[in-house]
């Protein structure tokens, strides 16, 4: 293995990483300064070419979300969303709080390039450091004059500011945030208008995960080439992927796309913790499909995790070995989602707790014979057919648990105990 | 609005561009079930009864907010869309009290109507069911939160139509629920009780509470009228049972109110049975025995009498006081319960038969 040189985490190494010195020590802010000189047309050719894919879930092509913005609106907006409420998920958490810097450049850069000058930052309000670190990075960039008025002496001007949720997952959702940061519900709005027709307060914006804002410096630094050169056919560039659960170092690893499960998990991760033998993987985050042990080898990028059966969502990995329940997993994961839906639509409102009320009468022991077909057909009944794609989430672990794990079901259900443990759960 | 072509259930049908399918197949008579969608409301895509299959579409799309497009096919009863629909049933009846044998909406409610076309029952899922208490002290609207669809309709109202914004949904998920204010008694939020809420909904969960156990649609005949209130002239559809005024609705073919009311078109109906009513004139005693004016005993006390009476008291008081202290010590007021052409009549009555300029109305006080 040839040891891959981090891009995002780069500075993290550094003491003090979170502070403007240290960014500014290392080159910090210096390609947004020589950015906001450039044709701003330039600068989305750069990110299309790059082949960069949102990090926030649903990997949609950064470059051509840019491309959507208007040319012509007099006030434009960028939304920068540090909600990371998957789980399984922490690197938003470890950019914001280790190099909050590097994600402020990038709005700079994109800013400039859509022809915003104002920018909101939305975080999950239970990142108390983060949100800490938010406030004074940005306070600190006012002052070393990169926001504010004539930035750089460019005469482009970009006003920052930071909002906390309040606590909700849905809220990461693009148009649920747009709701939050104008003060209102935390839910769904209806899609078209997209948020870069209409978004917050009525303005046409530009919605990112901070991990993809965090790569501009880098694609306008290096070029897109270099960014391109990383990577897969269809993933490009560096990810920094949160491995979590029965490893023995779980952590943030930047690693570029397209390694192998294998490697990341046994190389990186440091193996499966006490030599156990490892049972399923979660690749993507919580409402991601999950894979068996088999499926291992399969590269972490979009187009290959597509075509395992699950998705590469936020990267985050939840590695389950030989004495986890998978009835217990995708029940516990189930009461998530139920916890989380919004209540707006029907399917996800109602149906989300029947889903988890079904798993938890299995794990109890208390299993009716034809419940593994009754999951399977709310889960039918839910994705596909609800306001958001919290609905096809919500039925990702129950489901692609009786994929792979059927029999544990079907034992559970039959001797009303677990074939893990022994007991019921 | 140019005109499209498109296809609901094999049927080629012409739309007009920019109407969504539900439009579209309604204008062609085509019906297609909703719960949260109101001609009248914005478009809320929430509760997913209306979904409909359209070709090339990999997901079912709510026909409520899907915007038809030239050369579009859509099916509004395939198998597939019957099953989601009964599903989505499913789970609004499985918490759901399902007393609609005593549910004032009985015959009334579009839950109702499609859990019967749909042969839901309300035993397919057995799990945590709501049980909140049906206590709001406001005069004249149930609120009963159990048999909330959570359909938005009524919050689109407050804050659409009638711009009051009192009601909003608290809490998320299965919790959520809708609630007035801060979440208070309604008549602590900034409720006006125009009742535009009630009229929209869908279900029994908002019910004027002087219709309660009043009659069934069935047992009531509707009579149209204008609302006799103010000028405004309000079209109101009673709904009457033995004589009696058991409901008001606004009626949607009016052409002042598209079917809204305030509070008192909808809910100030009582004194039209009220035993307290006055239903003849009433003259004090002492100017029908043609006495002198007193205050005292029965002299002053009212007494029931029949209109020429009383008008022709009232004629020869003013031409008295008229004579013997000039025009201009009488006053004429009006009222905006009159008709424009009574209020007309007055004005020619005080200027030209009376001969004074005093004429007022009630809607500059
Ligand atoms: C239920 C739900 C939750 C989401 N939560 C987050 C989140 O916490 N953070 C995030 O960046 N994106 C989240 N997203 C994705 C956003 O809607 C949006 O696609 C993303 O912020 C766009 O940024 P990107 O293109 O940089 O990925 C969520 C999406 C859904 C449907
Ligand atoms: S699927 Fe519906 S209820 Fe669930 S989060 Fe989305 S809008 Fe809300
Ligand atoms: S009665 Fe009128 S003002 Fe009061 S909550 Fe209902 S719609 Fe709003
Ligand atoms: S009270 Fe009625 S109108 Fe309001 S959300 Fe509930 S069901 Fe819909
Ligand atoms: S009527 Fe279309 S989603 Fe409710």
């Amino acid at each position: 293995m040839t040891k891959f040189e981090p891009v995002l985490t780069r500075n993290t190494r550094y003491p003090d990483s979170e502070k403007i010195a240290t960014y500014l020590a290392h080159g910090g802010y210096e390609t947004a300064r020589s950015a906001v000189k450039m044709q701003p047309d330039a600068i989305i050719e750069m990110v299309k070419r790059s082949g960069l894919r949102g990090r926030g879930g649903a990997g949609f092509p950064a470059g051509v979300k840019w491309g959507f913005m208007p040319t012509d609106a007099p006030q434009k907006i960028v939304a920068v969303n540090t909600d990371e409420g998957e789980p399984g998920t922490f690197k938003d958490r470890e950019i914001v709080e280790r190099d909050p810097h590097s994600v402020i450049e990038g709005v700079i850069i994109a800013a400039y390039a859509v022809g915003a000058n104002r920018a909101y930052v939305y975080i999950r309000g239970e990142f108390f450091l983060g949100v800490k670190r938010w406030i004074k990075a940005i306070a600190d960039a006012y002052e070393q004059g990169c926001l504010g008025k004539n930035i750089f002496g460019s005469g482009f001007d970009l006003d920052m500011s930071v909002h906390r949720g309040a606590g909700a997952y849905i809220c990461g959702e693009e148009t649920a945030m747009i709701e939050s940061l104008e003060g209102k519900r935390g839910s769904p709005r209806l899609k078209p208008p997209y948020p870069a027709q209409i978004g917050l307060f009525g303005l046409p914006t530009l919605v990112h995960n901070i991990e993809t804002l965090a790569c501009i410096p880098h694609i306008v630094g290096r070029g897109p080439e270099w960014f391109a050169g990383i990577g897969t056919a269809e993933s490009k560039g560096p990810k920094i992927f949160s491995v979590s659960g029965h490893v023995n170092q779980p952590g943030n690893y930047e690693l570029p796309l397209g390694i192998s499960l294998r490697e990341i998990i046994y190389e990186y991760a440091g193996g499966m913790r006490g030599g156990r033998a490892l049972k399923a993987v979660i690749p993507g985050g919580a409402s991601t499909p999950m894979l068996t042990a088999s499926q291992v080898d399969v590269p972490m990028a979009f187009e290959t995790l597509k075509a395992a059966g699950s998705e590469l969502g936020t990267g985050a990995i939840v590695v389950m070995d030989e004495t986890t329940c998978m009835v217990e997993a995708a029940c516990r994961l189930s009461k998530f989602f139920a916890h989380e839906s919004c209540g707006r639509c029907t399917p996800c409102r109602v149906g989300s707790v029947r889903l988890y009320e079904i798993l938890e009468r299995i794990r109890r022991g208390k299993g009716q014979k034809d419940d593994i077909e009754f999951i399977l057909e709310i889960a039918r009944g839910i994705d596909g057919n609800t306001f958001c794609p919290m609905g096809a989430a919500l039925v990702n672990p129950a489901r692609s648990a009786i994929q792979h794990f059927r029999d544990e079901f079907e034992y559970h259900i039959a001797n009303q105990r677990c074939p893990v443990s022994g007991k019921p759960n | 609005m140019p005109t499209i072509n498109i296809t609901i259930d094999g049927r080629k049908i012409q739309a007009e561009a920019g109407q969504t399918v539900l439009q579209a197949a309604r204008a062609a008579g085509i019906f297609i079930p909703v719960l949260c969608e109101h001609p009248a409301l914005p478009p809320e895509g929430a509760c997913r009864i209306c979904l409909v299959e359209v070709e090339k579409q990999r997901a079912l799309q709510p026909a409520c907010t899907f915007p038809a497009t030239e050369g579009m096919a859509a099916f509004t009863r395939s198998p597939r869309v019957m099953a989601a629909r009964k599903f989505t049933l499913e789970l609004l009846v499985s918490d759901h009290p399902l007393d609609c044998m005593t549910c004032d909406a009985t015959g009334n409610c579009l839950l109702q109507d499609l859990a019967y076309e749909y042969g839901v029952t309300g035993d397919r899922f057995k799990g945590k069911q709501h049980n909140y208490p049906v206590t709001d002290p406001n005069p004249f609207i149930q609120v009963d939160r159990n048999k909330c669809i959570l359909c938005r309709r009524c919050v689109r109202a407050c804050q659409n139509v009638n711009g009051v914004e009192a009601i909003s949904v608290f809490y998320r998920g299965f919790n959520a629920y809708i609630g007035f204010g801060a979440d208070g008694a309604m008549q602590d939020s900034p409720c006006e009780f125009c009742g535009s809420c009630v009229a929209v909904c869908p279900t029994g969960a908002l019910w004027p509470k002087m219709s309660i156990g009043k009659g069934r649609p069935w047992q009531t005949k509707t009579v149209d009228t204008i609302c006799s209130y103010c000028g405004v002239g309000c079209k109101l559809t009673l709904h009457v049972k033995d004589n009696e005024i058991v409901r008001v609705e606004g009626a949607p073919d009016g052409p002042a109110n598209h079917g809204w009311t305030c509070v008192k078109g909808r809910f100030g109906y009582d004194y039209v049975h009220h035993p307290d009513r006055v239903l003849r004139p009433k003259v004090r005693r002492y100017l029908l025995d043609g006495k002198k004016k007193s205050r005292k005993g029965a002299a002053w006390e009212w007494v029931e009498t029949d209109w020429d009476t009383a008008l022709d008291i009232t004629a020869r008081r003013m031409l008295q006081v008229r004579e013997e202290t000039g025009p201009d010590s009488i006053g004429v007021l009006t009222s905006a319960k009159c008709l424009n052409e009574e209020n007309y009549l007055m004005n020619k009555f005080a200027r030209q038969v009376v001969g004074t300029n005093n004429i007022d109305h009630c809607a500059r006080l």
